[in-house]
């Protein structure tokens, strides 16, 4: 390995000094077939320099929260409850103009298809420039140099001769790269990652999360890293939250999480998942059925029709009752925690091996 | 991009002579005899013979086309007189030059296009662009309401409600009427109002639904919510982000609608009685005057030609994808 | 280098299949691309595959990988004759497929199947389950035994479906179950080969495993070959015995499962195995290869010459510009464990003495946090 080392062993520390909290944040959108809980009652915090990844497959609310974070959503078609409190800073019920002065400059987003996200119609210098002029207000040469800056520092070959192409003039990685710079160019205290790596090939995807890794280590920011790929998260974040429609179901460091996962669904994500080095004759064990609609989602634990293990919880608790998720380290099920821990070394543990 | 231009102008060059081809081949090997038509009724077959030699329809019809074709490049000579380049030959019927015939009418289609187009992109595009920025506002629902039902006219209706109005109950204006801009510009300017006001309040409505549409989708786009992301303020990232993606689909609708136009707009003559491009080609087409067709339907197809070259132009300047691929 | 090689083996079958079902040589597709002034012309290609060999056993599955770009993609289309091959044979059952026109490819059609990536908008919306599942039995004029109907409702039961759901349409059903639906229309013709091209790769995590052990199970019971084609490399893994990895139109390493995944020698398979991010439940992560390339895949209009991969290779001298290596069997590798490189890695993923970092970003970056490291303990 490298001469990089991870400083874990530093307790983490408790209460409200944690850099981003969401307290209970319930988002709804009105759509014609009727109201979407994207959203339902969920709370996490995010230390100051430490990555939070958020794991989830597609409709479990995980690009929603962020979006809301940084007040994206629009308000005609969305309602946002809850809090959401960025260094002491309420944001849900922050105005225009005061999330204007925070994105991009104290928060900032990567998103998941850099092809899209970034304008084809104005230079990339010219976009990662903007930001930079807005929040400091400097002039157009000083944004040019800071953009010049962090083109190199995200690897782009011939920056000064890049900051006046084009996205679609970029390779599909150099692309994600720039779109890393643009979203450091104000040194921002907390970086969402959408996804950032999904539209791109694993080799790429190496040298873009190293890149991240490693970017972050320099400008310490915060990142909450969104992903539907275990695998990932495990290499790139200090704590991990696990998402199944629209709620928390586990939460707890990396380690923790994947080393001694509790809840049934994170026990489905990891082995209906092939690895490298598994057990070739093993089959996988893929969780029966498919995501609930937001529309109508089952009532008490939204796992539960798909929970292989709702039998050994007594009566209907898991039908009716939403489990809670406590603070730190947990998991929102109703299997007792001996429960858990049997279940998790007789029946899931020798599937992962 | 010269490269384009050169490449685009030579394809329209290849692309008229092929029009000028069809049109001919279709007017020569229709049903008519053009000779007998003009000679009318209680004809001798003798002068039915004059009248070929005189028109040159018993050239061979290579021979007919060549000299046609030839014509708009050399100019030719007419036994009645030498018709300079561009010619689009002689009339059959009146005998004048059509050339000299489309010069005299294309001021007033000229100004009905100039002038309608300033004034729907103006009202229509702005309307639209507004009625989007502001979307779901009372002012978003007059909007969309009024031009939902303005749309839905068309210029035979409102044109004679206007001239009512304006013109026969009231007294307030005079009859529309074309008057060169070098002679009178008040005149000119007064004459054709009525006109281009009714026929860019058709268009305004139209545009004012495209540009709306078209900028609601560019808001939707990822790169869009990138900018706000960046902390761009909304009106920003409006006009700078949103605002040259929703220009594509204008400009591909506004080339087509400048070009067909500038080859006459007919109901718009005929409403007001103008006497414009539009009117001359209906007029050629229903007395089978070909040369005079051929003539009208040439210098149409110049101009979308040109237009679209144009339009092309555009997108490149709209879109550097375009320019740089 | 050269005493290092051996003769040519021949890609031959492994112990899992003795007969060859399928057998590609050579096999080259170029997408021409016009344009010039002033009159438009051939100005090039995209050499999207160029030179593939592979074979296929029956009942076999073989795993294709690559990143975008690679041409497995083409590779499989062309195979399925989607596509025409400009150059190369395809032999099906001893048969020369190549050319072959409509109406000698029938018989072999119905044989060679396809499962096409997106579940979405490879099923027709306007027509039920049933009729697409029952279409390439029309089409091909099979009457089953039971009639049609009964058949397709036999497909649904196997695939996992219900069998009642006969006339319901593709929306009505989830991501998962329309890959499903699809691979019962696969299997409609009794099929001996299926070309799968990435058929869970448009699916959720959880719902991939489904489809996997679904294909699984088809290969294993009904002894179907498969020609697995993804970017996955787990999942090529979890599902292929044998493995061919592509990159810029070429297969540079191809050989079974543990030769390729525990004892690769080609650079560029060091490259992509050493990329997977993988859930690392032990302290164990360090004692994978740590290898970070730079830069994405070249063009495959101007591909580099000789060995396409030496633009991105650590290993790359001026033999590999020159002269393109050919696919053979190296000293020390297993029959049919072949590999297009003049100088090879060891056959190992163990990690090395030093990570390879070519990316110059990461360089600069990683040597600060180190320097940072060590000037830190002096100030304390």
């Amino acid at each position: 390995m490298t001469t990089l080392t991870k400083t874990e062993d530093a307790p983490a520390p408790t209460g409200p000094e944690s850099f981003l909290s969401v307290r209970d944040l319930r988002v709804q959108f009105s759509t014609e077939d009727g109201i979407v809980k994207a959203v339902d009652g969920l709370s996490f915090d995010v230390e100051r320099g430490k990555t939070l990844g958020i794991v989830g497959e597609s409709g479990s609310g995980k690009s929603v929260t962020n979006l809301s974070i940084l007040g994206l959503h629009n308000p005609r078609t969305s309602t946002i409850d809850g809090e959401i409190l960025l260094d002491g800073q309420e944001l849900v019920t922050a105005t225009d103009k005061e999330l204007e002065q925070l994105r991009g400059n104290k928060m900032a987003m990567i998103f998941q298809d850099p092809l899209t996200a970034l304008s084809p119609y104005y230079t990339v210098g010219r976009q990662l420039s903007e930001p930079f002029m807005k929040h400091r207000g400097v002039s157009k040469k000083e944004a040019k140099d800071r953009a010049i800056q962090m083109l190199e520092k995200v690897g782009i070959p011939q920056p000064k001769v890049r900051f006046d192409d084009y996205p679609h003039q970029f390779s599909g990685g150099m692309r994600q790269r720039a779109m890393i710079a643009m979203a450091l160019m104000c040194d921002p205290d907390l970086l969402i990652a959408d996804e950032p790596t999904t539209a791109l090939d694993v080799t790429v995807q190496a040298q873009i999360l190293d890149l991240l890794k490693d970017l972050q280590q320099e400008f310490g920011s915060a990142i909450i890293f969104i992903t539907h790929d275990l695998g990932v998260i495990s290499n790139m974040a200090d704590d991990l939250l696990v998402m199944y429609a629209g709620r928390a179901v586990e939460r707890g460091s990396v380690k923790e999480v994947l080393r001694t996962p509790q809840h049934p669904y994170t026990w489905g994500l990891l082995s209906s998942m092939p690895r490298l080095d598994g057990d070739i004759h093993e089959m996988l064990t893929p969780i029966p059925g498919s995501p609930p609609s937001l529309l109508t989602p089952p009532p008490g634990c939204r796992f539960h029709p798909r929970c292989a293990f709702k039998d050994e919880v007594a009566g209907t608790l898991c039908s009716d009752t939403r489990p809670p998720l406590a603070d730190g380290r947990a998991a929102a099920c109703h299997l007792t925690a001996e429960q858990k821990q049997t279940i998790f070394i007789d029946k899931i543990q020798p599937r992962l091996r | 991009m010269l490269q384009f231009i050169i490449r685009r102008l030579a394809g329209a060059v290849v692309t008229l002579f092929l029009i000028g081809a069809v049109t001919f081949f279709l007017f020569i090997a229709g049903p008519s005899d053009y000779a007998s038509l003009a000679c009318g009724r209680d004809c001798s077959p003798t002068r039915i013979a004059d009248i070929r030699e005189a028109l040159g329809l018993n050239l061979p019809v290579a021979t007919q086309f060549w000299q046609f074709m030839s014509g708009i490049v050399m100019g030719r000579d007419f036994p009645d007189g030498h018709c300079a380049a561009p010619c689009l030959g002689q009339s059959f019927y009146s005998g004048d030059m059509v050339w000299d015939t489309i010069i005299d009418r294309f001021p007033t289609t000229l100004t009905l296009t100039v002038g309608g187009t300033i004034c729907f992109l103006i009202f229509g595009v702005g309307a639209g662009m507004v009625s989007a920025f502001r979307r779901g506002s009372t002012l978003d629902k007059v909007a969309t309401g009024s031009s939902m039902v303005l749309s839905s006219f068309q210029i035979y209706f409102l044109g004679p409600i206007a001239l009512t109005v304006l013109v026969y109950s009231t007294g307030w204006m005079e009859d529309p009427k074309y008057v060169p801009i070098s002679e009178d510009p008040v005149g000119w300017f007064v004459g054709m109002s009525i006109p281009v006001v009714v026929m860019a309040t058709i268009f305004t409505a139209q545009y004012t639904r495209m540009a709306r549409a078209s900028m609601i989708e560019q808001l939707a786009e990822e790169h869009v919510r990138t900018a706000r992301a960046k902390g761009m303020t909304k009106k920003y990232v409006f006009f700078r982000y949103a605002w040259r993606g929703s220009l594509i689909p204008i400009v591909t609708v506004l080339g087509i609608d400048i070009s067909s136009m500038l080859g006459g707009a007919v109901v718009t003559e005929l409403t007001f009685s103008l006497q414009g491009i539009g009117r001359l080609a209906v007029n050629g087409a229903m007395t089978r005057d070909l040369p005079l067709t051929m003539g009208v339907m040439m210098f149409g197809a110049f101009f979308i030609l040109i237009v679209n070259i144009l339009t092309d132009i555009a997108y490149a300047w709209i879109d550097p994808r375009v320019r740089l691929s | 280098m050269s005493d290092n090689l051996t003769l040519p083996a021949q890609q031959g079958p492994t112990d899992s299949s003795t007969e060859t079902l399928l057998e590609v040589q050579g096999l080259t597709k170029h997408f021409p691309i016009y344009g010039g002034f002033p009159i438009k012309r051939k100005v090039g290609a995209v050499q999207a595959v160029d030179g593939v060999d592979l074979t296929v056993g029956v009942g076999e599955s073989v795993g294709l990988v690559g990143e975008s770009g690679c041409g497995k993609s083409t590779t499989g289309r062309l195979i399925t004759r989607l596509l025409e091959p400009t150059a190369g044979k395809i032999s099906y059952m001893g048969q020369d497929i190549t050319h072959a026109s409509r109406r000698q490819l029938a018989p072999v059609r119905s044989e060679i199947q396809m499962i096409f990536q997106d579940p979405y908008s490879s099923l027709n919306p306007r027509q039920t389950v049933g009729s697409i599942i029952k279409s390439p039995m029309e089409v091909n004029g099979i009457e089953p035994e039971g009639g049609q109907e009964k058949k397709v409702r036999e497909l649904l039961e196997l695939v996992g479906l219900n069998p009642e759901h006969y006339n319901r349409f593709p929306h009505e059903f989830s991501g998962g179950q329309r890959q499903r639906i699809g691979v019962a229309r696969a299997l409609a013709l009794n099929p001996k080969l299926i070309v799968a091209d990435e058929p869970v790769s448009a699916l959720d995590v959880s719902i991939q495993a489904q489809v996997v052990n679904l294909l699984q199970k088809v290969q294993q019971e009904l002894g179907i070959a498969f020609l697995f084609i993804a970017h996955d490399l787990a999942i090529v893994r979890h599902f292929s015995q044998r493995v061919a990895v592509m990159y810029l139109g070429k297969v540079v390493e191809v050989g079974d499962r543990d030769s390729i995944y525990n004892r690769p020698r080609h650079p560029y398979t060091h490259a992509l195995l050493s990329a997977v991010p993988e859930v690392a439940v032990d302290d164990e992560a360090g004692d994978k290869e740590r290898i970070r390339l730079y830069g994405d895949v070249p063009s495959p209009i101007s591909p580099p010459s000789g060995c396409r991969f030496r633009t991105r290779c650590w290993k790359a001298q001026d033999k590999c510009a020159s002269e393109e290596p050919p696919l053979l069997q190296i000293s020390g590798n297993r029959d049919g464990h072949l590999t297009a490189c003049h100088f090879p890695e060891d056959p190992t993923t163990e990690a090395r003495a030093e990570d390879v970092v070519l990316d110059p970003a990461l360089k600069a970056l990683e040597k600060d946090t180190a320097d940072d490291a060590e000037s830190k303990p002096a100030k304390d």
